[in-house]
């Protein structure tokens, strides 16, 4: 069996970087996939890295990391206006992060047009698809 | 924030003159991309002697190396010299057991792991000390992985000019096309370290880096 845990923006938004990290990290180090609603800063996510590094263990072997951020290249201009003011009053919750514990995820394949999430549950590998809005 | 200002700062102390003696240029990116083959065809290119060892198992790399006083000259004429960081590949998970699977002893692998690990954690601390940077990819390799995304979003919040470097075009299943469709905002430039295949061009894409 496979976990997801959804951690939705508004859990995330008043902690400092350094507990968005750890917990984040704390949930995939319990063997669950995080569905985070939007996205980590840039910092933050070297940060997961190094600390995901730092934790590395026979029984903890890392994680597979993904954001699914739409291509702001390819908004119109009334969709960019829309979207900076929808950030300044709610917070950028623009995209989903997906982390999974490496004892449980063997891949995040992702493409423009979507993200595959390759388990290692059973033998034959289990795929689940999310398309790209 | 604390990027920021070191950016700042770096920028409020800018000479051109002292920060092009002390240059340094950095090789990042995934595991087994071929950044200690690229470091070692810059150093016998220009140096006549390598600067790392190499290996098909991933993470050959565990430790920064640095080669001071690199210098190119390039067609014109003009020299550009620098010190060449070559860092341990980027990875989010590292398994003792994969090392197991390429024919190691449990000792060993386990060491290899650890050290692996502290490499990440050293390439990682090594980003600020950068003043461009080359990211190394595979280019037989899907380049959508977010490790590839996230070292290169930290560059540029970073403001660390970065080139990309497309390396082993001498086999089959390279396609370059997919890297520049992934990363549209870089310069890629396609090569085989290997082989030296194409690495003309890259030597001229790194003088228009720090020009």
């Amino acid at each position: 069996m496979v976990t997801f845990q959804f951690v939705p923006y508004h859990d995330m938004e008043a902690l400092s970087s350094a507990k968005r990290v750890n917990k984040l990290l704390k949930i995939v180090k319990d063997e669950r996939i995080v569905l985070m609603e939007g996205r980590l800063r840039k910092q933050e996510e070297v940060d997961l890295i190094e600390i995901t590094m730092e934790e590395i263990s026979p029984k903890f072997k890392g994680i597979e990391l993904s954001v699914i951020y739409p291509d702001k290249s390819k908004q119109d201009s009334l969709q960019k206006i829309k979207g900076a003011f929808a950030n300044v009053l709610l917070g950028d919750r623009t995209g989903m992060t997906i982390i999974g514990p490496a004892s449980v995820v063997k891949k995040i394949e992702q493409n423009p047009d979507k993200i595959e999430l390759f388990t290692k549950e059973s033998r034959s590998t289990k795929r689940y698809r999310k398309k790209r809005k | 924030m604390k990027a920021f200002f070191s950016n700042l700062l770096k920028k409020l102390k800018f000479n051109p003159f002292s920060k092009r003696s002390h240059l340094k240029i950095g090789l990042y990116g995934p595991p087994n991309g071929g950044k200690s083959t690229l470091a070692n065809r810059i150093c016998v290119d220009w140096l006549g002697e390598e600067m790392s060892s190499t290996s098909h198992i991933a993470h050959e790399t565990r430790e920064i190396n640095v080669k001071e006083q690199v210098t190119l000259k390039n067609k014109k004429g003009k020299e550009l010299t620098f010190s060449l960081v070559d860092t341990p590949g980027i990875a989010t998970k590292i398994d003792y057991e994969d090392f197991l699977k390429r024919g190691m002893k449990k000792v060993e692998a386990k060491k290899r792991a650890k050290e692996a690990t502290k490499g990440v954690i050293d390439s990682i601390k090594w980003l600020d000390n950068m003043d461009a940077v080359v990211v190394v990819l595979d280019s037989t390799k899907d380049p959508y992985s977010q490790v590839n995304i996230t070292i290169i979003g930290n560059l540029q919040a970073r403001d660390i000019p970065v080139l990309i470097g497309a390396n082993k075009v001498d086999l089959k299943r390279s396609n370059i096309d997919v890297i520049e469709a992934a990363f549209p905002q870089y310069d890629v430039v396609g090569f085989s370290a290997k082989y030296g295949k194409k690495i003309e061009d890259f030597y001229d894409e790194l003088f228009k880096l720090v020009k």
